[in-house]
């Protein structure tokens, strides 16, 4: 099953890329143990593995934004440092990146035009506009040289990302996770364009974790396991099983246990929901649906489609222009998130680091934030340092969080661990409502399936759960029901055994479901 | 990792305590060394320069007693400002404020009609109140309007500065001062009474140095404490946790601007005795204190320590100028030269430099990971 | 007729004290277009202030004393540069430091200078034709040294850079996104430090202007936290150097009226106007919608580390 390692041969053909033996350590863990890697000219080769397995760390060292500690770079045969991106893009290696690496107040020419050689000194996003139009027509990707970027949809801006590897010239594109940000029509678009450009004679690196993908759109698979090359394979002569073998190291890929639905009395309800985002357009227009207790309401749909600001309005971090929310009975429309953490409403939030932690603050402080104010753990304004510490003990234990001590600095976790903490803290005070958003995101296999098995676990408890993810996956496997949100409108709300991937993959490019009145929010 | 001759530096998260500590005391010698190019450029010898002054100011307990003089202010606006710090807060405005509380003594001491004995306890409780309000001006401009915090403290100083400048020069112009912009002279009852033999007012001592206690334990202990290391440190998370910011940064800086109100009574009630023109009630303390609360690192009982150097450090600018004939300006060079080796040298902190083993090659390799 | 004499004098001076106001104001655009807050203005002008009266003093030649205030100016700004760039301190407190390291140097330099007026002083320009308009003439084109006309042009020239040219693209993303422009090869440090190093010689300038031009003397503390102002201001013309002109202009107005209307108002009430102005200013473009669209940089402040974990 494990393919040949391509040596550095002097052959008629060498390949366009090798990585030969790289090992990157950042501190406590070592990302890349002495990775070996081939890319062809006209070929189409995915990089599979869980999060965390050293695959971007591995492509961000090809891209010239990470030194390697030890290990060799060829590029066409020729022995290569890079060290720097602007050396990587000489090269002819173009990456798009899984965050963007958008300028977002500028326009879509400004951002192509940056650093480009060639361009003229006045006005350079003019002249680039024309080179623009030509590139985007000859490989479909349609784009407006003139428009912002944060106007643009994640799909949009993954086109200009493209474009700007493109127009540098690049023979190799590393595309890190691109389907995350797109509809499934979307992802078979972008596999069209992906094959005229190998059809071209470029070579692609795809980074992915999910199999199906890998599978219709590479030719050669290499699959990364903790920091290390499991094995390459041909995509012809292999199955789903066999890389989910490779990648996740086991036989059986784990099932979650998933009782049936009861659902209860409503325990939220959102109508004619409207809100603006940060730059006072509208990104919530009109949304309606109702949540029960113990059921899970999946909210699907792009990155950018409103459910940011839907989270940020249900848990009163930003203001609702219209329409009302009313949990458990009251209408808590505009009140403050204290209010609504008191009446029990949980939220795990989207960024973890930035917003769900204080990471300078000890393991104990981050596990009573929002409860700090409240008895056992505040006295007439005096904190009690033993209730707090008897709580951490406890969550600490009950959850699993891996911590050195409860007084280590949040920032020292993992990510697992962190997301850990943030469930111990929102899910132990018996939350009637727990809103998460994103909860899974970039942890690796061990920490995910835990943490969906807490969020089952509220279900059966009989908490109304709002799951907030683009990882449709994810959703089809927790959710009852998925609402499909759509430039800040529900497309339809399906009930999640009725749900086929392609009418959900419509509803998130705006196609409405038509039964969606009839069956009710 | 890097390696350099026989040393290796490796980063780290957090730093110890030690390294703090060392950086810290680095930073400061040496910006004493070059501190020494300016005796140079006068044609002295610093070193001979540095002992005289050394001699001048330790050697006995009177001039000794200048160091603690001047260290007032900075102790009660340092303690204030760290307590800013700490919630993230660019209080840059002490001055202000501490001209602010002066304003107030003066107006209890010359113009209220209260009974003798009420008159210092009133005198500091307005001031600690016209610092305070003042300083919480710029907190609600910034939490309301996001109005920058650093201009508003800034420009306030300046608007205080004139104001103090208009009261000395009209309408609280001292009839018997003649042709000085002074007010009149306090009455004694409006006077703080000093150590024996020194000019140190030692009720603003105290009252500084049980500010730091208070402060120490506000921020440790107590909720108002917990939310606003929370603000400070992640203000993404206070807004998640619903703190309510407008009342945070207006406690905070009422406490902040209180404090550099009360070093503003103390100066007039315990050393001049009147209001005066800006310049001679404060030569920079709200400015210095930053570099003090600066270096304390956010913990207040620090601020008591790094007050006592920058205290130490006015006063021998002070001997330099009658001792020395040296201008009083380079206290101002050496504070700003101060300021600039802390930062520059905070970087080290997060560093561990130790002696490398042998088998240790010059970049890291894999020899390493083993360990 | 009277009223119309006024309103001449009060635009002319208003123009000549917004000059130093106004070139500060653009080199610190011009840094914080790069995402590099510098709080050390203050302290950068007052050494130019203090160079150029010492050049100019002892060479006989102002224009000579302005270039050094230039090269002293940006020299200052550079080392900030290094701090904040290089060695990633904190920018507030950089910034702070070079203004109060700043003020006691030029106060420690200027002590035997204190007081003694320029014999060489920068020369106004009357223009040819255009100072025969009426009213407009006199009031505009007549008693400015160049400073005033560079000042404006610089504007224009600066905004062209800024929003015209490959130039302007690059600094702005490094303002905006650093971690992008990276990403595309651009040499982000070089570039904040171009553009810190380039605001600290028109901060020179500036201050140099205040004592060979404005007040040919020199007095400790004569930038008489000017510098303040040029933040505040960087801030109420949206980082846009067409904006900074009339915001110049406009605060040098109230400088001048303070002397001006000392007849009505006691002059020290006058001299706070400025600086509560500013307050008030950026007070009232908090207000509504405004805050949308002064929008700062989007990596203002923040230092720049490529993302090793």
């Amino acid at each position: 099953m494990v393919g040949p390692v391509h040596a550095p041969t002097p052959d008629a053909h060498p390949p366009l890329v090798l990585l030969k033996d790289i090992t990157k350590r950042f501190p406590g863990v070592v990302a890349n143990d002495r990775v070996t890697f081939a890319l062809h000219a006209g070929e189409i080769h995915a990089l599979l593995g869980e999060n965390g397995a050293g695959k971007t760390t591995l492509m961000n060292i090809l891209y010239g934004l990470y030194r390697p500690d030890s290990g060799e770079i060829w590029v066409k045969g020729r022995r290569v440092d890079i060290r720097s991106p602007r050396e990587a893009i000489q090269l002819g290696i173009g990456m798009v990146h899984q965050h963007f690496k958008l300028v977002l107040p500028h326009t879509v020419a400004e951002n192509v035009a940056l650093g480009l050689a060639g361009t003229p000194f006045w006005a350079p996003a003019r002249a680039i506009g024309r080179k623009l139009r030509e590139l985007s027509q000859r490989y479909g990707l349609p784009v407006d040289p003139d428009r912002r970027v944060w106007e643009l949809s994640a799909g949009e801006q993954q086109r200009v990302e493209i474009l700007k590897a493109l127009i540098r010239g690049a023979e190799v594109l590393i595309l890190d996770e691109p389907t995350s940000v797109l509809t499934p029509q979307e992802a078979q678009e972008l596999f069209k364009v992906l094959a005229r450009m190998k059809a071209e004679g470029h070579g692609i690196i795809f980074i992915s974790h999910k199999l199906d993908e890998v599978l219709s759109v590479a030719d050669r698979i290499t699959v990364m396991r903790r920091g290390r090359v499991v094995g390459t394979v041909l995509a012809a002569e292999t199955n789903k099983a066999e890389l989910a073998r490779m990648m996740v190291g086991r036989e059986v890929v784990f099932r979650l246990r998933k009782g049936t639905c009861r659902p209860g009395e409503e325990a939220l309800l959102v109508e004619d929901l409207h809100a603006r985002n940060d730059r006072g357009l509208w990104a919530l227009r009109g949304v309606t649906f109702r949540v029960c207790r113990g059921e899970i309401l999946g909210i699907a749909g792009v990155a950018g489609n409103g459910q940011r600001e839907l989270v940020e309005v249900l848990t009163g971090l930003r203001r609702a222009e219209r329409g009302r929310i009313v949990l458990l009975g009251r209408d808590v429309t505009n009140r403050s998130p204290r209010l609504l953490s008191d009446l029990g409403c949980a939220h795990v939030p989207e960024e973890r680091i930035r917003m769900g932690i204080v990471p300078a603050l000890s393991v104990e402080e981050n596990l009573v934030l929002k409860r700090h104010h409240r008895p056992p753990f505040c006295w007439r304004g005096l904190l009690r340092p033993k209730a707090v510490r008897a709580f951490a003990q406890k969550a600490v234990e009950d959850y699993a969080i891996m911590t050195p001590s409860l007084r280590t600095p949040a920032k020292l976790l993992s990510g697992g661990n962190i997301q850990r903490l943030i469930l111990a803290r929102e899910l132990s005070g018996k939350p009637a409502v727990v809103i998460a958003a994103h909860p899974t995101y970039g942890l690796d296999v061990g920490a995910t399936e835990q943490i969906r098995q807490l969020l089952l676990r509220q279900r059966e408890e009989g908490a109304a759960v709002l799951l907030v993810s683009e990882d449709l996956e994810e959703i089809l496997e927790l959710a009852d029901r998925i609402a499909v949100m759509f430039r800040g409108e529900i497309m339809g709300i399906v009930p999640a055994g009725e749900a086929s991937l392609e009418e959900i993959g419509l509803m998130m490019a705006g196609e409405r479901r038509l039964a969606v009145r009839s069956e009710g929010i | 990792m890097r390696r350099l001759g026989p040393l290796v530096f490796e980063p780290r998260l957090v730093p110890s305590r030690l390294a703090v500590l060392g950086v810290s005391l680095a930073a400061v010698l040496f910006a004493l060394l070059l501190a020494s190019a300016v005796f140079y450029g006068y044609g002295r010898n610093p070193w001979q320069a540095y002992a005289q002054i050394g001699r001048g100011l330790f050697g006995t307990w009177p001039s000794f007693s200048e160091v603690l003089r001047r260290a007032i202010p900075l102790i009660l606006c340092g303690v204030g400002l760290t307590l800013a710090f700490r919630a993230r807060f660019w209080n840059i405005g002490a001055e202000g404020q501490l001209l602010a509380g002066a304003v107030a003594a003066t107006g209890v001491a010359l113009f209220l009609p209260v009974p003798e004995g009420w008159r210092l306890p009133l005198m500091f409780l307005l001031g600690f109140l016209a610092g305070g309000v003042w300083a919480v001006i710029p907190a609600l401009l910034r939490v309301k309007l996001a109005v920058n915090d650093v201009i508003s403290t800034l420009m306030l100083n300046y608007v205080m500065a004139y104001i103090v400048e208009w009261l000395v020069h009209g309408p609280w112009k001292g009839p018997t001062m003649r042709g000085f912009a002074y007010t009149d002279a306090f009455p004694l009852s409006a006077r703080l009474s000093y150590l024996p033999g020194t000019r140190v007012h030692w009720l603003t001592l105290v009252l500084g140095i049980a500010a730091a206690l208070v402060v120490t334990g506000l921020l440790a202990r107590t909720r108002l404490g917990y939310e606003v290391r929370v603000v400070g440190q992640s203000p993404e998370a206070a807004r998640y946790a619903g703190i309510n910011f407008t009342a945070v940064f207006a406690l905070v800086m009422l406490l902040s601007g209180g404090l550099a109100g009360l070093a503003g009574v103390g100066e007039v009630a315990g050393i001049h005795w009147r209001l005066r023109s800006p310049g001679h009630i404060s030569m920079g303390y709200g400015y210095t204190a930053i570099i003090v609360a600066w270096l304390a690192r956010g913990s207040p009982l620090t601020a008591v320590l790094t007050a006592l150097l920058f205290g130490l450090i006015f006063a021998a600018g002070d001997y330099m100028k009658t001792a020395l004939g040296l201008p009083f300006q380079i206290t101002g060079v050496f504070n700003g030269l101060v300021l600039f080796c802390l930062i520059s040298f905070d970087l080290l902190m997060f560093w561990r430099v130790r002696l490398a083993r042998k088998e240790e090659a010059w970049t890291g390799s894999t020899g390493s990971s083993a360990r | 007729m009277d009223w119309v004499n006024w309103l001449v004098s009060t635009v002319s001076r208003a123009l000549a004290f917004g000059v130093p106001l106004l070139w500060g104001t653009l080199g610190e655009i011009c840094a914080e277009r790069a995402g590099v807050v510098n709080l050390g203005v203050e302290g950068m002008m007052i050494l130019g202030a203090f160079t150029a009266f010492a050049v100019a003093q002892s060479t006989g030649q102002p224009g000579l004393g302005l270039l050094c205030a230039a090269l002293v100016g940006g020299g200052a700004a550079l080392f900030h540069a290094f701090l904040t760039v290089t060695l990633r301190a904190n920018q507030y407190v950089s910034g702070l430091a070079l203004s109060m390291f700043g003020l006691g140097l030029a106060g420690l330099l200027g002590r035997g200078w204190e007081g003694k007026p320029l014999a060489a002083t920068l020369p106004t320009l009357t223009l040819p034709g255009l100072a025969r308009i009426p009213v407009l003439g006199p009031m505009l084109f007549q008693d400015q040294t160049v400073l005033t006309y560079a000042g404006v042009l610089l504007a224009v020239l600066l905004w062209l850079l800024l929003f015209r040219t490959r130039w302007g693209v690059v600094i702005r993303s490094v303002g905006e996104s650093p971690a992008t422009a990276d990403a595309l090869g651009i040499r982000v440090s070089l570039v904040r430090y171009l553009c810190v190093g380039f605001g600290g010689l028109l901060a020179g300038v500036g201050g140099g202007y205040l004592s060979v031009a404005y007040r040919p003397a020199w007095t400790e503390g004569m930038s008489a936290g000017m510098g303040w102002i040029v933040i505040a201001l960087t801030i109420f013309a949206a980082w846009d150097p067409l904006q900074a002109i009339w915001g110049a202009f406009f605060f040098g107005a109230l400088y001048h009226l303070s002397y001006r209307l000392q007849a009505y108002l006691a002059p020290e009430l006058l001299k706070l106007m400025p600086y509560l102005f500013a307050v008030v200013v950026l007070a009232a473009s908090g207000f509504g919608g405004a805050r949308w669209r002064r929008r700062a940089p989007g990596a203002l402040g923040l230092p720049y580390v490529r993302g090793e974990r």
